[in-house]
């Protein structure tokens, strides 16, 4: 009733092109803006914000590099934990030992690992479908065994570097508040930038390649430059996060949280929260972050200490149950779901 | 020389063993068009179950029957519940769902049989021994012939028996067969019946060799540079590609990783992947698929 457009008004380029045609969208995307600004910061727990929020927006972030890959451009990565590894030990290289200010080391650490994702995309060029999908899980087990056996990376044994104090001009960033406003700011900001990209002439480009590559070819794409600039592109994604991760997350580098399941958890993300949609990354990735916690909380009314084996074991079985269910019932996954929670309202309260 | 000899003969002898592995891969890809990220997880589920049939004073054969009949079950299962709705969307649905599926049969597996890793002993025997100087054991050359007779009998069923050549035409093309008379389902029943006992034989296999626990699934990682270097639906591939992975896993270890740090097993196979689909982007046996406009 109150979510429509009343006919169509656009009179300028620019409302037509609009991300949110529906005001009540806009006011929608507005409040979220604030809650994430202004209302969640101030008013949850450190534990909320640093275990919950953080991940959430840095899985996120990941969920969307993976998503320009496999959901627009169609060329499935197995190994993208791998690069948000490469992201996290270059800036924190950056960063640590050659005292580069914090947001260009991240912003390094995400070029670099574009460098090297540009890289393990060439293989890209010459196969494609599932012998493309494993031939992307070696660029997983090169970079983990480079990371591991290169010791001027890691600087110890077990490829563990700790993060040392974070600061931007001499402010401190040290309580979770502060690493949460460091992680919105550039999720925010990427997911801007992802939002647009994909609008633009490149995402059309890539969305041809996907649906069918030699008609994308024949209608004039370049499908090498643009394959390769999706490589770039979401491993530069995949960098980012995998920096910010281990800055406001984890608090050191340390190669087993990248590890190959990282990689088909992320996949898992983007299924459930919708291949090829900005959105549906972060529904995925809030879908994966808060599972274990309502798992916990919902066996918690039954036994007073959830061993952690049932936990992993009921993890597993309803992340896969849910990919199948959302493959079979809504191939779009929840970011589709939302479209059609929206497409109703636009007629309530008739049914057509 | 000897040295050298000896290296190559254990790195093929392990090469079957992820031929094995990848062999349940190729099996259902050929009859499906189905890339089933699980089969790492159904030989997992394989050699729990069987260590839980074992530990319950089952004698061996009826063990074996048991983990078969699970397998059976599971099968049915996947085909009707998760591959029925789905068929006829394009493929990568298809190799979503079953990445789903892995992480279900994964969790379903450890709850019930527990999370420990368990020792899997069925008496064969393991005892080294020495022909011209090549330190072999009786284990390994057991599990050897087994894929090789393996191998036998799916090339053969798949080419020579009435079934086998319905699932041939079943992963040509699901409509034509369909149109045909081929029963669908029945079709891919009766491979994913084939790919879970492939399973029990992985498993049991890695089961013996590192104990029954939940890195047997990560063998499947190892398979899959097999698989794309066979290419993805030849059986016959998947053993030669497996001898290829396996021998220069294993020269690449021993004669290159010393200079390097040594580890380099981990992603090696997936270099030789790499060449290989390089000059030949099928595999070396694959179907070659020539898109027309």
């Amino acid at each position: 009733m109150f979510y429509r457009e009343c006919g169509n008004y656009k009179d300028s380029y620019a409302s037509d092109m609009a991300i949110f045609p529906i005001p009540l969208d806009r006011y929608g995307f507005i409040i979220m803006m604030i809650l994430a600004f202004l209302v969640i910061p101030f008013t949850a727990s450190d534990y909320w914000l640093s275990n919950i929020m953080i991940p959430f927006y840095c899985f996120g972030l990941s969920a969307i590099g993976l998503n320009l890959l496999a959901g627009y451009a169609g060329q499935i990565s197995l190994g993208h934990a791998a690069f948000m590894a490469v992201g996290a030990y270059a800036s924190l290289i950056l960063y640590g030992r050659y005292g580069i200010p914090l947001i260009p080391s991240i912003l390094g650490g995400g070029l670099i690992s574009s460098a090297v994702g540009t890289i393990f995309g060439l293989p890209s060029l010459r196969i494609k479908g599932f012998y493309l999908a494993i031939a992307t899980l070696a660029s997983q087990f090169i970079i983990q065994w480079i990371i591991v056996h290169w010791h001027w990376l890691s600087g110890a044994v077990f490829g563990t570097v700790e993060t040392p104090d974070m600061q931007i001009f001499g402010f401190l960033i040290n309580t979770p508040v502060k690493k949460y406003f460091l992680a919105l700011g550039w999720v925010v900001l990427l997911a801007i930038v992802a939002k647009n990209l994909v609008r633009g002439q490149l995402g059309r480009n890539w969305q041809a390649i996907r649906d069918v590559d030699y008609a994308a070819e024949i209608i004039g794409v370049n499908l090498y430059k643009d394959k390769l600039i999706a490589f770039a592109v979401s491993t530069f994604y995949a960098g980012i996060s995998g920096s910010l991760i281990t800055f406001c997350y984890y608090g050191a580098a340390n190669i087993e949280e990248f590890h190959v399941m990282v990689s088909f958890a992320l996949l898992g993300m983007i299924i459930i929260g919708g291949l090829g949609t900005i959105l549906g990354s972060f529904f995925g990735a809030g879908f994966f972050v808060l599972l274990p916690i309502g798992i916990n909380q919902g066996l918690g009314n039954f036994m007073a200490v959830v061993p952690s084996e049932i936990l992993s074991n009921l993890e597993a079985i309803i992340f896969g149950g849910l990919i199948v269910l959302f493959l079979i019932v809504e191939p779009y996954g929840m970011a589709r779901l939302w479209h059609t929670i929206k497409d109703k309202m636009r007629l309530w309260p008739f049914p057509y | 020389m000897a040295f050298f000899l000896e290296v190559l003969v254990t790195g093929l002898l392990v090469g079957i063993m992820y031929s094995l592995v990848a062999l349940g891969f190729a099996l259902i890809f050929k009859a499906s068009d189905v890339f089933n990220m699980a089969q790492g997880d159904m030989s997992l589920l394989a050699g729990l179950a069987l260590v839980g049939f074992l530990e319950l004073n089952f004698p061996l054969w009826l063990a074996l029957l048991c983990t078969i009949a699970i397998m059976t079950i599971l099968a049915y299962g996947t085909v009707f519940i998760i591959l029925k709705p789905l068929v006829a969307r394009p493929p990568i649905m298809l190799f979503m769902a079953t990445f789903g599926l892995a992480y279900m049969i994964q969790g379903l597996g450890q709850s019930i049989w527990g999370t420990q890793a368990k020792g899997l002993n069925l008496g064969i025997p393991d005892i080294p021994f020495t022909i011209g100087g090549l330190f072999l054991n009786t284990f390994d050359l057991t599990f050897g012939g087994v894929a090789g007779i393996l191998v036998f009998i799916l090339v053969w069923f798949f080419h020579k028996t009435r079934t086998g050549r319905a699932l041939r035409a079943v992963s040509d093309d699901h409509e034509a067969a369909l149109s045909v008379g081929i029963p669908l389902l029945k079709a891919w029943v009766v491979t994913w019946v084939i790919a879970g006992i492939v399973a029990v034989v992985a498993g049991i296999a890695w089961g013996t060799r590192m104990g029954v626990q939940f890195s047997i699934s990560y063998i499947a990682l190892k398979a899959l540079p097999v698989l794309i270097i066979g290419g993805l639906d030849s059986i016959m591939g998947v053993i030669i590609a497996g001898l290829v992975v396996g021998a220069g896993e294993n020269l690449a270890e021993v004669f290159i990783g010393p200079y390097v740090g040594g580890g380099i097993q981990t992603f090696f196979p997936y270099l030789i992947a790499l060449l290989v689909l390089y000059f030949k982007p099928y595999g070396l046996f694959g179907k070659e698929i020539i898109e027309r406009v």
